[in-house]
């Protein structure tokens, strides 16, 4: 009846998942509770879970990445703690614990919170700007959503029903194959990443299709805002890497559900393919990530040196440059399992060709923040720390493209700590600098710089203070997901890089701080104009937080920073002529997605446990679910022109406002 | 302040010719262009196991071959319903634009009856190989066979399923604007099912009777 779950499953016998999962299942509860009493189901449902403006559906991912950031954050903070005390002692975390610890961590980072956090910022900012009032496929945008909080839900569920995966982030086989893994572990991995690759690939076909059809008039290609390009390129590389993901994770489940012999030892089975195969989606993916946070910094540089970005051609090409070689090089993820020399040396080289299109990226930013007026804001500064701390990651990245080099420190804490110095120092101080300067367009208030600044230095030095003795102790021989080690060298450095962890704690207690302050005080951080920094892009055209239309009237466009030279007519003609406003058709809300997600969440639960009777009840239901959509008559609404006039006049007399103020000074 | 008007550009000020962006795309190109890119990936799923096809098909760890195995006489079959069923759905997309019902149905049926027809005779073969004691836990080969072909198998199902959805819709509704875009996507997926069916029959089954 319920396959393989029993009461069994349930880890009784281990107190700390048992009562993180407890923790966790009475905060929902308690949310749950007071949504329901405060009356606020109705207008989260409405506004929110069927929501399809990509505005909302891009809150609701970064949301989804920040609560997943603390978990994937717990995890690391109990690693860095059993580090610390296992020296000649099995520390406080059992082994098959810890395992699972680490492959969670790294699962959770990458595909629930460094991927939703930039698909979140991009689907909420790369249809404004462009200009435009949607992405191209609205209600698909919601499925891929909830797809990807499915995926997250189900690595969750694992905490406390069953366990997880024990194979690292990447389930190498053959210790991922059913002789070596038996239980459902790598079932919940193979299954979460499955149905969030589906959403993954849905966000990608949606912001391709926006980018390269969706732009409002004389908004050419190279007029596109720098973050539109590398989105461009992001999604570019999600529709031919994605698949690759979900081809290879379908032949390592046919091999565990069906005894195939894909990966196995036995029968013929080829281990080396599932590696060649897994890199050639996970390097890409590497770029997926940092690309959109280059996106962010261009934006956040030029706007805050108060400059167009230098070089805006060479950056586009650089962006494309690095989208096609990022398919050329993932061979140096296992330079040791046994190419030869000459194939190493040639994806060597072509490692190192990767430093040169993101070389012309940082003079890039370097040559547009000479000469400007440059302003210290909270994005600012995560851009520069960004700078700073990234070329040290490339540094290393490029010593480990070095074959020979490669040969001694692979799978040393000097990888982890290289990665770890391109993934935090890149991609998610992007994310964290996109959060702070798009925050007012979202929701209307900025965020406290007071705040925000602590939390950035605390980021920062306790970045450092963590990672950088990783590399010490991995020149000292330390290899990676050691449960405990009796080597008295390495000792000081794990202690060092623990601290560390705690300084990151307190600056993400101070980044919750800053929200919990900045809602508190929001009516004197409101932002009247839709502009708080001084913008150059579109998006900053329209009020904070935009309407549902994003736009009264579509902009036309006739070069590039289009918002910056809006401005500077503006204040050349003292005014302009009434807009003519036209009634507004928008894409109806609709359950689908939620509705979709609820029955691909029920479907993978039964197939991890192997709950036959409801893996078919899951997928007739969503079919289901499709062909109701597909029978809606009206999936679009009208908003009257009387109605677009009148929220567009409030806002253009909040400008005037602005500009006459500023006139004044 | 008006968004509205804008000075010339720049560039055709100075003689430049540049063809400004129209603004967004109707739907309808919208729709297709995002299917094509879906059937991009879906390629690059394919390209998968075909590579995998590549690596695997010589290790049969003492099992049979290819050329053992394959009944090309029946492969002719499935390519023959496959194709044709490609020019019925043609003529089923051509019914749609001159939003001819009963002509328009009546190509879907076909359609499905040849897609019915190719996985019929598939699921025959894959059920032979199996009671022969080649299933897909034999070898590594005959995993990568089964994945491979019975992927395509899978889509074409689905395809099915999608076209009798089409057949209902059309029935109940007509040919709305939605609806005409749904049969533009269909005929676009059941088509490049056609093509991959191409590669499986050169790579698996002519190349395979041949070694």
């Amino acid at each position: 009846m319920l396959g393989k779950l029993t009461w069994a499953a349930i880890p009784f016998d281990q107190p700390i998942p048992l009562l993180a999962g407890a923790v966790v299942l009475v905060a929902i509860l308690a949310v749950l509770v007071w949504v329901v009493v405060k009356g606020h189901l109705p207008y989260l449902w409405h506004e929110w879970i069927t929501s399809v403006d990509h505005k909302r559906i891009g809150v609701m991912y970064v949301l989804l990445a920040s609560v997943m950031l603390l978990r994937g954050f717990s995890d690391a903070l109990m690693m860095r703690a059993q580090q610390a005390v296992a020296f000649h002692s099995p520390g406080f975390l059992p082994p098959e614990h810890y395992n699972q610890i680490f492959s969670a961590h790294g699962t959770i980072m990458i595909f629930f919170v460094a991927m939703p956090f930039v698909i979140g910022l991009m689907n909420l900012v790369v249809p404004l700007q462009l200009g435009v009032r949607d992405v191209a496929f609205p209600t698909l945008n919601s499925v891929g959503f909830w797809l990807t909080a499915t995926g997250a839900l189900l690595v969750n569920v694992s905490l406390v029903v069953g366990e997880f995966a024990r194979t690292g982030w990447l389930p190498y086989p053959p210790l991922s194959e059913m002789t070596y893994s038996p239980g459902v572990g790598v079932d919940y991995y193979l299954w979460s990443l499955e149905i969030s690759g589906v959403g993954t690939l849905v966000a990608g076909v949606n912001l391709v299709t926006t980018v390269l059809k969706i732009r409002t008039k004389g908004m050419n290609y190279l007029r596109m805002p720098m973050f539109c390009w590398t989105t461009l390129a992001s999604n570019l590389l999600i529709i031919a890497a994605f698949p690759i993901l979900t081809a290879t994770l379908a032949m390592l489940i046919l091999d565990r559900y069906l005894g195939f012999h894909f990966f196995t030892n036995e029968a013929g089975g080829n281990m080396m393919m599932f590696m060649n195969l897994i890199w050639a989606w996970g390097h890409p993916e590497v770029y997926i990530l940092v690309l959109p946070a280059f996106g962010i910094f261009s934006e956040v540089v030029s706007t805050f040196s108060g400059k167009p970005l230098f070089g805006y051609r060479s950056m586009v090409l650089a962006t494309m440059a690095i989208c096609i070689l990022s398919f050329m090089v993932w061979l140096h993820h296992f330079f040791t399992m046994g190419a030869g020399a000459d194939v190493n040396a040639i994806f060597g080289i072509a490692s190192m060709i990767i430093a040169v299109p993101t070389g012309v990226k940082i003079y890039n930013w370097l040559f547009t923040m000479y000469g400007g007026r440059i302003r210290f804001d909270t994005p600012m500064l995560w851009s520069i720390g960004f700078m700073v701390t990234f070329i040290l990651g490339g540094l290393t990245g490029v010593l480990l493209a070095v074959p020979p080099a490669d040969f001694l420190l692979h799978n040393s804490l000097f990888l982890i700590a290289h990665f770890h110095n391109v993934i935090i120092g890149g991609v998610l101080f992007g994310a964290f600098a996109g959060y702070t300067y798009w925050f007012p367009k979202a929701f209307g208030f900025k965020l406290h710089e007071g705040l925000g600044k602590a939390a950035f230095w605390f980021w920062l030095v306790g970045f450092y203070v963590a990672f950088f003795p990783l590399y010490a102790v991995g020149f000292l021989g330390m290899t990676r997901r050691m449960q405990h080690y009796d080597v008295p060298e390495w000792r000081p450095w794990l202690m060092a890089a623990s601290v560390g962890a705690v300084l990151i704690l307190i600056g993400i207690i101070f980044q919750i701080a800053q929200l919990v302050v900045s809602i508190r005080d929001r009516e004197e951080l409101r932002d009247h104009t839709g502009d708080p920094w001084d913008g150059r892009s579109l998006e900053w055209a329209t009020s904070s937080p935009p309407p549902v239309f994003n736009f009264a009237v579509l902009p036309d466009v006739s070069g590039e920073d289009a918002y910056w030279a809006q401005k500077v007519r503006a204040k050349q003609e003292a005014s302009a002529e009434e807009p003519h406003y036209e009634a507004i058709e928008m894409p109806r809300n609709s359950p689908t997605g939620f509705v979709c997600a609820f029955f691909a969440t029920i479907t993978g639960f039964a197939l991890i446990w192997h709950i036959w009777w409801m893996v078919i009840a899951g997928l007739i239901g969503a079919f289901a679910t499709f062909v109701v959509f597909a029978w809606r008559d009206h999936d679009e609404y009208e908003i009257p022109a009387e109605e677009v006039a009148r929220i567009d006049q409030a806002n253009i007399s909040e400008r005037r406002d602005m500009i006459s103020a500023a006139g004044s000074v | 302040m008006s968004v509205t008007t804008m000075t010339p550009d720049l560039h055709q000020a100075q003689g430049l010719e540049v063809t400004d962006n129209p603004g967004p795309a109707p739907k309808r190109i919208v729709t297709g262009y995002g299917f094509w890119i879906f059937i991009l990936s879906d390629m690059v799923m394919f390209s998968c196991f075909f590579a995998a096809f590549a690596v695997l098909s010589g290790e049969t760890a003492g099992g049979p071959h290819g050329a053992e195995l394959f009944n090309l006489k029946n492969v002719a079959i499935e390519t023959g319903c496959l194709l044709l069923s490609s020019f019925t759905c043609g003529m089923a997309s051509i019914a749609a634009d001159l939003r001819n019902r009963f002509w328009f149905q009546v190509a879907m049926a076909v359609t499905c009856a040849l897609g019915l027809a190719f996985l019929w005779i598939e699921f025959h073969e894959f059920a032979d190989l199996v009671a022969r004691g080649a299933g897909p836990s034999r070898s590594a080969f005959l995993s990568a066979f089964f994945t491979l072909v019975g992927c395509h198998g899978l889509h074409v199902s689905a395809g099915v399923l999608w076209l009798l959805t089409m057949m209902a819709q059309v029935f109940a509704k007509g040919f709305r604007a939605d609806i005409q875009r749904r049969i533009l996507c269909f005929a676009l997926f059941w088509h490049a099912l056609d093509i991959i069916w191409v590669a499986v029959f050169s790579v698996v089954y002519l190349l395979g009777s041949g070694a």
